[in-house]
């Protein structure tokens, strides 16, 4: 595949005409993708899919298609030119376009995977053998994800990699459930066995009778997971410095010094350590660690080479400007601990649905969901039925942050929306003073 | 189209059951955005899924290596896949008779293919954008248009050996829209010509830009947005609520469209888009709202974004009620859900392209109107809120616990509207709140709206979706504004 994009980019090149440039991004994955339902198989199946988004510049003008390629060299090829042809033609249409940005390096990595050996039929037969006593749902992707660039330029950059990600949850009744995820380069039946043995010594958790709170303020605890759900609102605009310009990111008050977060807030977009490519649709190699929110303040943003040449400034991002490797800095709370030093409040697993409720004051609403437990005096006593919550970060995340634990958690995205994500992130939990629930 | 039917009937596939899906899609985006032409972004795909049911299990294969070898390496994995699962499936789907369907269906007034002027048609967002930079406060405009144009061939192998036509499906989408930000006083508030996420969107040719309001909306939405700009929070109570259709498609969407998907009711999404409040013994007898709640699947109405002759599975669309005079009916199951659960249902077995597999789907999901004018409704309110063009949406995994936000308010006191107000938001629970509902809006409130972007499945899809309401009146409801 590597080399038949990099022929692709050759036969683009020997077609240009004077005066104008290119550049190719193929994002391409052949996967299976098995749903599971009661620790049986519901949709099982496999696809094989290649888009090359081709981008044509001539003067200050710039046209793009996405085409859908057939795998096959001679179909593709011809597919190809004819559009470029066709992008050619549209170049007409369009007027110069005073953003446009791109690489002028001719920049050259390779990153292949470390194992292609995995075999979908076999985790299916585990999975569906050792959680046969159990309420098991979710999904199983598998297989490999590749990304390409190649530009007028001559750079030439690939990234593959060969994953699976179960996405998982063990039911105990009615909407009771552990939420689990095993993913990996390597699949390693005890690991899935261990795993499962944790979620199943939950359910037990999850069968004594549920607890109902009225709303109010609350101490509470959120793993992780939970974590990543709030902090995954930042990505709707708040890291992004064209929504910051233009004054619709959630962040916009902490730019302009009207509120804090804590001081043990320090978030970074880490490319390095991620598992994204480390290149973008521009053929800019992304910085290695990007500053985002340091000792609770803001102290950088995510700027797409767009919004670069816009506001005369340094690319460092996607085109989208959201996180593809967020990490936060740690703190000093042992996990041991969290029980004791939450006391009595809500443990909470996950949370679902987010939204902003009052975007500019960073105020957020959503629901508990799955794990989440009412713990008395440092030990749970019951699973909560879920409750919907309104609360601004600037408060959670602020003077309402108790602490973060020590532990952090990598935790691997699991959308496929068009295609499997890459995306992460390096999280701790959080322990806070008082979350406000409402309904 | 035809050639890959040939293609698919010199198979031998040697199953039980064994289909060809094939969708073609072109694709086109302009915008401007503060007056600068946004990169022009064009989209061509062509791809096949191929299902099978062998033994009993399931399996699909998705290629877009159109050739034999192509579409016989698709017919080997899908029924690897459903060997795989045969002995280890949830359901045993040799028990299911999927139909054999021949027809054709095409969008509305597309006999032949809209014309698509990129130069004139930029020009008319440039000219939106434009109007809308009213003075320094307007910190962020723009327009935008999509088109799209799909086409779909469902083909049984058994009717392709038998040189049956199947199903072929031609459809033109048409997204109009336009978005503007005002900023003041440390304040920021957006203004939207249907939404900030396209709910005007409906099949059709160009005629469809006229009809969204697009020309002339540039400075519309941007007064709008300065007026929000200028004005106080919603006020926060228990109080009658009226919505307008480009929030009431988010409502149904959310509290009536999603509970009522059968493969929810079946477990399939507990682990990711969740469950529903709903259980299989409620259709027939369950008071779901009140006497005035009339809902339907109709896949009928011209324009509406989700019209369609076929689902994904060849079942034919045809108009059904889902809830009649408050009670529930029927699920929202397509024909492999109708058979697990022993249910009716409708032909709403949907995939987003060709390389997801069909699942339990909204497709056009309506309010049937009533006889109330929009004066009428508003006259009746002592005090209350009324509430237009959905910004914030949440729900819990069960369909229940829900909390909307719309772009406007406008106070409703004493029987007239008493000025608008920003931040509006409410929250209830489905199960109650559409016992609430009061008045239903006659034809003349009617609208049909929808969303390019409904996500859910495993693997993820976003398909589209049509919902046209009335205005609606509820009673009681928790309202309440922004932070301050």
């Amino acid at each position: 595949m590597q080399q038949a994009f990099s022929q692709l980019g050759d036969l683009i090149t020997a077609h240009l005409q004077p005066g104008e440039r290119f550049t190719a991004w193929l994002a391409a994955e052949n996967s299976d993708f098995v749903r599971f339902n009661h620790a049986r198989v519901r949709q099982a199946g496999h696809v094989e899919q290649a888009f090359l988004t081709v981008r044509l510049v001539a003067g200050g003008k710039q046209v793009s298609v996405t085409l859908g390629l057939s795998q096959q060299a001679d179909a593709d090829n011809a597919l190809v030119l004819a559009q470029l042809q066709a992008l050619r033609v549209q170049l007409a249409d369009v007027a110069e376009d005073p953003h446009l940005l791109l690489s002028n390096e001719a920049l050259r990595s390779t990153e292949l995977p470390v194992s292609s050996s995995l075999d979908a039929a076999a985790i299916v037969a585990t999975v569906t053998a050792r959680a046969e006593a159990f309420d098991l749902v979710g999904i199983l992707a598998c297989g490999t994800i590749a990304y390409g660039f190649a530009a007028s330029t001559g750079a030439r950059l690939w990234s593959e990699t060969a994953s699976f990600n179960l996405d998982w949850s063990l039911y105990a009744h009615g909407d009771k459930a552990v939420k689990c995820a095993y993913a990996g380069t390597a699949w390693d039946e005890a690991v899935f066995v261990r795993k499962l043995d944790a979620a199943s010594a939950q359910l037990l958790l999850l069968q004594k009778p549920a607890k109902t709170l009225a709303p109010g303020g609350y101490r509470a605890y959120f793993s992780p997971v939970a974590l990543e759900s709030l902090l995954s609102m930042l990505n709707w605009g708040g890291f992004s410095e064209k929504q910051l310009r233009v004054k619709r990111s959630p962040l916009l008050k902490l730019q302009q010094g009207e509120v804090a977060f804590s001081p043990l807030v320090s978030l970074t977009e880490n490319t390095a350590e991620g598992l994204s490519p480390a290149f973008q649709a521009e053929g800019f190699q992304k910085p290695a660690q990007v500053p985002l929110i340091t000792a609770g303040k803001l102290t950088g943003s995510l700027i797409s080479p767009r919004t670069a040449q816009e506001y005369g400034l340094t690319a460092n991002a996607d085109g989208e400007e959201v996180t593809q490797s967020l990490h936060m800095a740690a703190g000093d709370l042992p996990d041991a601990d969290v029980l004791k030093q939450l006391g009595t409040g809500l443990y909470i697993g996950n949370l679902w649905y987010l939204n902003f409720s009052d975007r500019m004051n960073a105020r957020v609403t959503g629901m508990t969901r799955f794990a989440t437990f009412w713990v008395e005096n440092g030990e749970i006593v019951a699973p909560l039925n879920v409750m919907r919550f309104d609360d601004s970060l600037f408060r959670v995340l602020g003077e309402q942050l108790e602490a973060l634990t020590v532990e952090r958690a990598l935790l691997v995205d699991t959308d496929t929306y068009g295609a499997r994500h890459t995306a992460s992130s390096l999280l701790p939990g959080a322990l806070v003073r008082r979350f406000e629930l409402v309904l | 189209m035809q050639a890959l039917k040939n293609l698919f009937a010199q198979l031998q596939p040697q199953v039980e059951f064994c289909a060809l899906r094939v969708v073609e899609t072109v694709a086109e985006t302009l915008s401007v955005r503060q007056d600068v032409q946004e990169p022009l972004t064009r989209t061509l795909d062509r791809g096949a899924m191929l299902t099978v049911v062998h033994r009993g299990g399931y399996g699909y294969a998705a290629t877009s290596h159109l050739t034999a070898s192509g579409l016989q390496h698709a017919l080997d994995e899908a029924k690897r896949w459903a060997e795989i699962s045969a002995t280890r499936s949830v359901f045993d789907y040799s028990q299911v008779t999927l139909p054999q369907p021949t027809g054709t269906y095409q969008s509305p007034q597309t006999s032949t293919a809209p014309t698509w002027n990129r130069r004139e048609l930029l020009e008319i967002l440039q000219a939106e954008s434009r109007a809308a930079k009213l003075d320094d406060r307007i910190v962020d405009w723009g327009a935008t248009i999509s088109l799209l144009h799909t086409r779909q061939l469902y083909v049984t192998h058994a009717a392709a050996v038998q040189g049956d036509a199947g199903v072929e499906q031609e459809f033109h989408f048409v997204m109009p829209g336009a978005s503007v930000t005002a900023f003041g006083n440390g304040d920021t508030q957006t203004r939207s010509l249907g939404g900030q996420y396209n709910g005007y969107c409906r099949q059709g040719g160009l005629e469809i830009v006229q009809a969204s309001g697009l020309l002339g909306s540039g400075r519309r939405v941007a007064e709008e947005a300065l007026e929000l700009l200028g004005a106080p929070n919603c006020p926060t109570g228990k109080m009658d609520l009226l919505l307008l259709p480009e929030q009431m498609l988010l409502q149904i969407h959310e509290s009536i469209g999603h509970p009522l998907e059968l493969d929810r009711i079946l477990g399939d999404e507990r682990n990711y888009a969740g469950t529903s409040f709903v259980t299989s013994d409620m259709f027939g007898s369950y008071r779901y709202g009140s006497d005035l709640l009339n809902v339907s699947y109709d896949p009928t109405i011209a324009n509406e974004f989700a019209s369609y002759g076929w689902d994904d599975d060849g079942t034919p669309a045809q108009k059904h009620l889902l809830i009649q005079n408050g009670i529930l009916q029927r699920p929202l199951g397509g024909a492999i859900s109708q058979a697990r659960a022993g249910l009716p249902g409708v032909a709403n077995a949907r995939a987003c392209s060709w390389n997801r597999a069909p699942i339990d789907r909204m497709a056009n999901l309506n309010i049937e109107p009533g006889d109330a004018t929009l004066a009428e409704m508003i006259a009746g309110v002592e005090r209350g809120v009324l509430m237009d063009t959905n910004v914030s949406w949440s729900i819990d995994d069960s369909r229940n616990k829900f909390q909307f936000g719309c772009e406007r308010g406008v106070l409703i006191e004493n029987g007239k509207l008493a000025g608008v107000v920003k931040n509006p938001n409410y929250r209830g629970i489905s199960a109650t709140f559409w016992r609430s509902l009061k008045r239903v809006g006659n034809a003349g409130t009617f609208q049909t709206m929808g969303t390019p972007f409904c996500g859910k499945g495993e693997p993820n899809q976003i398909i589209r979706v049509g919902h046209a309401s009335p205005a609606c009146l509820f009673g009681d409801i928790d309202v309440f504004g922004g932070e301050g």
